[in-house]
C-alpha cells in the first residue's frame, strides 16, 4: 500500500504545504534559524548538531574497533586508547543519546501531539540548544587539548586525584549541556499538563507524550544531581577538598553513588522516548488500537521511578555494602517488570493486526528483539554472583550496546524515517530505507553479539591489547561495525537527497492516527489553523479498515 | 480538558492575581527559627552521640527542619497551588531516596568483615 503512496502525484498532493506557507519557508535567513522560537525549527537545530555528535562519536568507536582487530595494541597506545573510547562514550551518552529523541522527535511533535501552537515556554526551549551548544564547545575544546582518559563514567579517584587529561574542562561540557537537558524536560512537563487541546484527557494522550512525561521527570529529578557531582570533581580536582580522598576522611564509592543515582535513570532517558516512538509505529502499522494503553502509559512511570531505586548494581564489586547490594539487585529485578509490560503489549498489538512492513515498522521489529536481549542479559547482570564473572568484561559492554543502539538508536532512525515526511513535507525513498534497516540490524548484531561470548569467555572492557584466543571474536566484531558504519551513513544520503528530489508527502501519508497527521507536512509555524478538538482515544483505528489512502483520518476532529 | 481541570487553571490563574500576602512577622520568626537551628547545629557538634552516625543524623535533621521552613515560607510552598507542592515533595522525596540507599551502604559495609583481613 505504501508504495503507491511513495509514487504519488508530484502536481498537486493534498495536504502537502512545500508551495504554502509553513515553517520552513516562513522566514529566512541565518538569524531566523539561530534566534527561532518555533520548536519545530529548534527541532531541526538539534537535529542537525546531533547528528554531526552522533558522527563524531562514531570515528571515535571506529578507533577503539580498528584497534581491537589485532590483539597487540598496535594501531594506538594504551594513552590514546583510553581516551578514544572515553570520549566515544562522553560524546554519544550526553550528546548524543540523552538530547536525540526529547530534542528532536520531542520538540517537534510534542505540541503538535497534544494540539498546541508551541511548547510552554518557547525562549526557554531555544536557550536549551544553546546550553547544549556550549556544553558541546567546552567539550571540543577540552578534546582539541588532548582530550580525557577516565573514560564516560570519571571514577574517582583516578579522575580526582591521577589523572593528567582535561577531566575539568570535558566535566564543564558535561555539566553545561546538562541544564539543556533539564529545561527540555521542564518544557516538556509544564506543556504536557497546561496546554493539551480540549477533549484531550490523560488517558487520551499518544504514549509518545506518556514516554516523554516520564522522560522529563528523570531529566528535572536527576540531572541536578550528576551536575552537582561533576562539579565535585573540579573542585576536588582543583583544591584537594578530600570528599572522595580516604586520607582526608572522604570515601571514593560516594562518587559512584552520586554519579549512578543520576546515569543509571540516564538509561532510561534514553531508552524511554525510544519506547514511546515504537507504540506510534507499531499502531500505526498494524494499524490497530494499542493492546492495554493504561498499562503501557503507567509502565513509563514506573520505569522512571523505579528506575531511581536500582543504582547500586554498577557497584556490585566496588566495595558497597553486600547487603546494600542485595537489596539493589531485587530492586532492578523489578525493572523488568514494566519493561516486560511494554514488550508484551507490543507483541499482543501486533496479533491479528493488519502488519505491514514499511522501513520504520523494520526499526519497530528490531527494537523489540534487541531490547528484550539487551534487557534480559541486564537481569544477568543484576543477579550478584554472575556480576563477580562479568563485571567489567565485554559481556557488559554488548549489553548496554543492545540497549541503547538495539533500543535507542533503532527507535530514533524509525522515528525519523516514519515522521520525515511530516518535517520535511518529502517522502524518502522506501527501497533504500529497507536496504538501510536491514543492514542497520545485520551490522549491529555482528558488531556486539560476540562480545556477549568474549565477554563470558572473561575479555575486560577498556583494554587496547588482548589474548590471541579473543581473536576471532573481536574481529567479527569490528567487521560488524564497518558494516553497521557504513549502514548508518546510507539514510544520511537519502534522507539529504530527499530533502530536495524526494517526492512530496502528502498529510498523512501512513495514514496513522493523531493530530500531527492531521496537519499539512510541513506544518504551518503555528501547526493548527484552528483549535483542534478531541474526541476520541488514541489510536482509534477502524479496525479492519485500510486507512492509508484518506486524506485525514475520518474522525479527525479539525482539518487544518 | 476536563471540567476539574479546568476548575484547577481557573484557580491558579485567580491565585496569580492576588498573591498571597505573608507579614513580616511571620519573615522574621523563620528567620529567627533558622539561627536557632543553626545554633544548635553547632552546639550538637561538640555532643558526642556514640556513633558517628548519630552525630550525622542529628545534623541532618536540624538542617533537613531549616530547609523545610525555607522551602515553606521563603519559597512560599505553603502558600502555592497543589501542583506546585508536589513539584517540590517529589523534589525532596528524591533526594531522600539518594541519601537513604547511600547511607543504608555506609550503615551496613561493615557487618561482614573483608575477606583475607
Amino acid at each position: 500500500m505504501q508504495t503507491e503512496v511513495v509514487k504519488g502525484n508530484e502536481e498537486a498532493v493534498p495536504g502537502n504545504g512545500l508551495d504554502r506557507e509553513n515553517y520552513i519557508n516562513a522566514k529566512h535567513g541565518i538569524w531566523s534559524w539561530l534566534l527561532t522560537t518555533d520548536h519545530k525549527r529548534i527541532a531541526i537545530l538539534y537535529l542537525v548538531s546531533i547528528t554531526l555528535m552522533f558522527f563524531m562519536g562514531g570515528a571515535f568507536a571506529a578507533g577503539v574497533r580498528l584497534e581491537l582487530m589485532t590483539p597487540k595494541g598496535d594501531l594506538v597506545d594504551s594513552d590514546a586508547y583510553n581516551k578514544l573510547f572515553t570520549m566515544h562514550g562522553i560524546v554519544m551518552v550526553f550528546f548524543f543519546l540523552i538530547p536525540s529523541i526529547p530534542a528532536v522527535l520531542g520538540n517537534f511533535l510534542l505540541p503538535i501531539m497534544i494540539g498546541a501552537k508551541d511548547l510552554a515556554f518557547p525562549k526557554i526551549n531555544l536557550l536549551s540548544w544553546y546550553f547544549y551548544i556550549v556544553g558541546v564547545a567546552v567539550f571540543l575544546v577540552a578534546c582539541l587539548f588532548g582530550g580525557v582518559e577516565t573514560g564516560w563514567t570519571f571514577y574517582t579517584p583516578y579522575s580526582t586525584a591521577f589523572s593528567h587529561t582535561n577531566v575539568i574542562l570535558a566535566a564543564l561540557g558535561i555539566f553545561i549541556a546538562g541544564f539543556s537537558s533539564i529545561l527540555t524536560g521542564l518544557n516538556f512537563i509544564v506543556t504536557i499538563h497546561k496546554m493539551r487541546a480540549p477533549g484531550l484527557t490523560w488517558f487520551r494522550l499518544p504514549l509518545f507524550v506518556w514516554a516523554h512525561y516520564a522522560t522529563s521527570l528523570i531529566q528535572i529529578l536527576g540531572t541536578p544531581v550528576v551536575a552537582v557531582t561533576i562539579l565535585m570533581v573540579a573542585v576536588e580536582r582543583l583544591l584537594k577538598l578530600g570528599l572522595f580522598d580516604p586520607a582526608l576522611g572522604g570515601d571514593p564509592i560516594l562518587f559512584q553513588h552520586l554519579f549512578w543515582f543520576y546515569s543509571h535513570p540516564a538509561v532510561y532517558i534514553m531508552i524511554l522516548p525510544g519506547m514511546g516512538v515504537m507504540s506510534e509505529l507499531i499502531t500505526a502499522f498494524t494499524r490497530k488500537r494499542v493492546f492495554g494503553y493504561e498499562f503501557i502509559a503507567i509502565s513509563s512511570l514506573a520505569i522512571a521511578v523505579v528506575g531511581f531505586l536500582v543504582w547500586g548494581h554498577h557497584m556490585f564489586v566496588s566495595g558497597q555494602s553486600t547487603y546494600a547490594g542485595m537489596v539493589f539487585s531485587a530492586l532492578s529485578f523489578l525493572v523488568a517488570i514494566p519493561s516486560a509490560v511494554k514488550v508484551f503489549n507490543w507483541s499482543a498489538t501486533l496479533y491479528k493486526g493488519s502488519v505491514s512492513w514499511e522501513s520504520p515498522m523494520m526499526y519497530a521489529i528490531g527494537f523489540i528483539g534487541l531490547f528484550t536481549i539487551g534487557g534480559l542479559t541486564g537481569l544477568f547482570l543484576a543477579a550478584m554472583g554472575l556480576d563477580i564473572h562479568m563485571h567489567d568484561t565485554y559481556f557488559v559492554v554488548a549489553h548496554f550496546h543492545y540497549i541503547m543502539v538495539g533500543g535507542a538508536i533503532f527507535a530514533y532512525l524509525g522515528g525519523i524515517h516514519f515522521w520525515w515526511p511530516k518535517i520535511t513535507g518529502r517522502l524518502y525513498p522506501e527501497y533504500w530505507a529497507r536496504v538501510a534497516a536491514v543492514l542497520v540490524f545485520a551490522g549491529f548484531n555482528l558488531t556486539f553479539f560476540p562480545q556477549f561470548v568474549v565477554g563470558y569467555l572473561g575479555m575486560p572492557r577498556r583494554y587496547h591489547a588482548y589474548p590471541e584466543e579473543f581473536q576471532v571474536l573481536n574481529v567479527l566484531s569490528t567487521a560488524g561495525a564497518s558494516l553497521l558504519g557504513i549502514a548508518y551513513l546510507i539514510p544520511m544520503v537519502y534522507l539529504t537527497w530527499s530533502l530536495f528530489a524526494g517526492k512530496k508527502a502528502p498529510a498523512n501519508p501512513w495514514g496513522a492516527k493523531g493530530l500531527e497527521w492531521t496537519i499539512q507536512s510541513p506544518p504551518t509555524t503555528f501547526n493548527f489553523d484552528h483549535q483542534p478538538v478531541v474526541t476520541e482515544e488514541a489510536y482509534a483505528y477502524a479496525e479492519g479498515h485500510d486507512t492509508s489512502h484518506d486524506a485525514a483520518p475520518p474522525a479527525a476532529p479539525v482539518r487544518a | 480538558m476536563t471540567d476539574h481541570a479546568a476548575a484547577a487553571d481557573h484557580a491558579e490563574a485567580h491565585e496569580h492575581a492576588h498573591p498571597h500576602i505573608v507579614p513580616v512577622r511571620t519573615y522574621i520568626l523563620v528567620f529567627l527559627a533558622l539561627m536557632v537551628g543553626t545554633a544548635i547545629t553547632v552546639g550538637a557538634s561538640y555532643v558526642d552521640f556514640g556513633h558517628s552516625y548519630l552525630n550525622n543524623l542529628v545534623a541532618l535533621l536540624i538542617a533537613f527542619t531549616k530547609a523545610t521552613l525555607v522551602v515553606l515560607f521563603f519559597m512560599h510552598v505553603k502558600y502555592s497551588s497543589k501542583v506546585t507542592q508536589l513539584a517540590v515533595g517529589s523534589g525532596f522525596a528524591f533526594l531522600v531516596i539518594l541519601f537513604f540507599f547511600t547511607f543504608a551502604d555506609y550503615l551496613t559495609r561493615g557487618w561482614l568483615g573483608t575477606p583475607g583481613s
